[in-house]
């Protein structure tokens, strides 16, 4: 999908109104479906965990935004690459649309994180692998969209942001292994993050209706925010030619003064 | 006159974007081996733009550019080590002095410290300036030793960007000087000159760009005790553009 | 890239022009040792000396300091080739792009080890710190180093063009540097403190980031110098 260089004089088709589809519709219905099974087992049908009790619900949303968090920036992080080695928009506009969708999908973690922490623990915050690991994965992708947002020519931008996106992406195993060793003394249980083997039956059923939930969800963001992303370059194009025109307009405005050669001398 | 195939510059309907604006909006060009050809213009036409497509430094987003037989549509890299551009920047690095400079910039550009120090000389920058750091030079100083870095670099396309500007009248004789050499011996310069009374001495040819275009041309400059026709906008060929 | 130089060669002449740029501007001596020496000092003030916390803190803050040390010394360096058309003119040179970034690595790697055998006396003297397990420290401090220099050269290259690089630059390389700053800092508290685990693999991990990070920047250095 590379951006038309030069706009004609008349559009090809009608400018679309909105990022929504026929496609899109029935994922963002399907995706629903399974949010409501999502939340009727995980929060009523399933039982409470022995020792945390109705404290484990909160694993049914923490889990699937983890999950999808880490999907978005998997898409980053291959558009990046793509991105260097193919230069089309199309890698350049998924994967800041990853960016995006990961940070809002993290930032939703860290706060449900914390609020399991406050329920069970009584702290809002504590030093432990995930957590921590979400923490620098954030600020990372937060400097991502910060260079994405200084006006800068597309390409120019596309290539600072899959430098960016590609460097980020190969910390994230060391970051891991590195947080683990530092705070994996330390851990007393924590279910942050993990899937309880110990699940079963009804519990285990939703944890999948979530976990498929959540990733429908962000393929539904993702694609929407590709497709918003789209229109706004092909919208930029829409003046390239115009300002060509303009440009050329400078030229015959002041060519009428101009002599060939100096013959006054 | 030309043609596309021996031309050292080879420009049609170059557009060339800064941005989203289009610096060059639609350039035709053609520069043959050895010419000096000025750039004329006014402010903001284009002439930076200009030279740094031909420098191979900025791509173009449609058009046709072949320089020194490079195609710079397929590879811009292929075309710098063989052309010498004087921009406005000086591309010194002001800390260092004058031949830690230009022993550098010799060797960065695969010539020897000699090929370097001898441009220093060749450019009239006084022995006693060398090791003081560029920042404490005068911007014509400054200026010289700039050009210096260029020419140790023996390219084959001098790109200058107002290189008159700023020196005393014994530098500008010295750089007509230089350009005049370089074409004698094969080269072909392309400058662009606001100092038009002394750049048509030099200047073999001249051309217009304006709104990002070259404007149409009468025919080559007339010997100086001729008066010259006025403009037809009737180009020839496509080879004087 | 010149044919009788190699990346190699090319990236001795960067490296030895950056060093010699040191060496007449005085910006590592003169600024940013001082600097380090004050954050030390701003460390003490903060964490009362006399109460054992400094002393326990201390390889921590030594590697903070570095790292604080190195975005001035990443911006200062790479704040120089943006300047003057520096960067066009490098860009028509001969030299390859991986040649200028492992160049600019290794200045700036000798650069920061020398801060830090400054430092190393400043924790001596201001902290009171005894040094054991010599050879784990110093394959920490080289690793480490190494690391910070490759990861800081892409970013510090990224930011350089932009008029917002004072801020972006630690923005974009802190986080990165979190596993550096934690292996580090593990590393030397196992030496200096006498546990009884092995601190090796933390140097292990360090030498690993600093590999991964020289090869992807020796890759992206083209398209950063060009695009970006």
């Amino acid at each position: 999908m590379t951006a038309t260089k030069m706009n004609s004089a008349q559009s090809v088709s009608p400018a679309p109104t909105g990022t929504g589809s026929r496609g899109t519709r029935l994922l963002g219905a399907v995706a629903v479906c399974f949010l409501a099974v999502a939340v009727v087992y995980g929060l009523f049908i399933s039982p409470p965990d022995s020792q945390l009790g109705n404290t484990i619900r909160i694993i049914y949303m923490h889990v699937p935004t983890v999950m999808a968090a880490y999907l978005a920036f998997l898409t980053t992080a291959v558009s990046s690459a793509m991105y260097l080695w193919k230069r089309t928009e199309f890698w350049d506009l998924l994967g800041s649309s990853g960016a995006e969708i990961g940070v809002l999908f993290f930032t939703v973690t860290i706060i449900d994180g914390a609020l399991w922490g406050k329920v069970t623990w009584g702290v809002f915050w504590r030093w432990e692998p995930r957590l921590t690991t979400s923490a620098v994965l954030l600020i990372m992708y937060l400097g991502y969209l910060a260079v994405r947002a200084i006006p800068a020519d597309p390409k120019t931008r596309a290539t600072r942001c899959a430098i960016i996106g590609l460097v980020a992406v190969v910390n994230i195993p060391i970051v891991h292994k590195a947080v683990d060793w530092w705070r994996g003394l330390h851990q007393g249980k924590t279910v942050l993050g993990t899937l309880n083997p110990e699940m079963g039956g009804t519990q285990l059923f939703a944890m999948y209706s979530a976990l498929t939930a959540g990733i429908l969800v962000c393929v539904w963001l993702l694609i929407h925010r590709f497709r918003a992303g789209y229109l706004a370059e092909r919208a930029s194009d829409l003046g390239l030619g115009q300002a060509l025109e303009e440009r050329r307009l400078e030229s015959s405005s002041t060519s009428s003064g101009s002599k060939v050669s100096g013959d006054d001398s | 006159m030309g043609n596309a195939v021996s031309a050292i510059v080879h420009l049609h309907s170059a557009v060339a974007l800064i941005g989203r604006f289009p610096a060059l909006a639609g350039v035709d060009l053609d520069v043959d081996a050895g010419e000096i050809l000025l750039l004329q213009g006014p402010n903001g036409a284009g002439k930076t733009t200009l030279l740094g497509v031909c420098a191979g430094l900025i791509g173009l987003s449609s058009g046709e550019a072949v320089v020194l037989g490079e195609d710079l549509t397929l590879n811009r890299r292929a075309v710098r080590r063989r052309v010498g551009l004087l921009g406005h920047d000086s591309f010194l690095y002001q800390d260092l002095s004058v031949v830690e400079n230009l022993d550098f910039w010799s060797q960065a550009a695969a010539a020897t410290v000699a090929d370097g120090r001898a441009a220093l000389e060749r450019l009239g920058v006084a022995s006693r300036l060398f090791n003081l750091p560029v920042h404490a030079l005068s911007a014509g100083q400054r200026r010289r030793v700039s050009f210096a870095a260029m020419i140790c670099r023996r390219p084959e396309l001098w790109l200058l960007d107002e290189p008159h500007a700023g020196l005393d009248s014994s530098a500008r004789d010295l750089v007509d000087g230089l350009m005049e050499e370089a074409a004698a011996s094969g080269a072909t310069v392309l400058f662009a000159s606001h100092e038009l009374d002394r750049a048509e001495h030099v200047a073999h040819r001249s051309v217009t760009i304006s709104g990002g275009v070259i404007l149409p041309q009468a025919p080559p400059a007339a010997p100086p005790d001729a008066r010259p026709a006025a403009p037809t906008g009737s180009p020839s060929g496509g080879s004087e553009l | 890239m010149s044919q009788t130089r190699g990346v190699l060669g090319d990236a001795w002449l960067m490296a030895r022009k950056d060093l010699l740029l040191e060496r007449r501007a005085k910006i590592g001596l003169g600024q940013v040792v001082p600097f380090a020496i004050l954050v030390l000092l701003l460390f003490a003030f903060a964490l009362d000396p006399d109460r054992g916390v400094l002393k326990q803190a201390t390889p921590g803050l030594f590697w903070v300091t570095v790292l604080f040390s190195a975005v001035l010394t990443l911006q200062r360096s790479f704040g120089l080739e943006a300047e003057d058309g520096i960067l066009e003119a490098l860009r028509l040179s001969e030299i390859s792009p991986a040649g200028i970034y492992l160049g600019k690595v290794t200045a700036l790697t000798i650069q920061l080890l020398l801060l830090e055998a400054v430092l190393v006396i400043g924790v001596a003297v201001l902290y009171d710190t005894k040094f054991v397990g010599i050879a784990l420290l110093v394959a920490i401090a080289f690793t480490a180093t190494l690391g910070i220099a490759a990861a800081g050269s892409v970013y510090g290259a990224l930011a350089a063009r932009l008029r917002s690089r004072e801020t972006l630059l630690p923005l974009l390389l802190l986080p990165l540097l979190a596993p550096v700053l934690i292996a580090a800092t593990r590393g030397c508290e196992v030496s200096l403190q006498r546990e009884a685990v092995s601190g090796w693999p933390w140097a292990a991990l360090l030498g690993i980031f600093a590999l991964v990070y020289l090869a992807l920047g020796s890759l992206l250095f083209r398209p950063l110098l060009e695009d970006a």
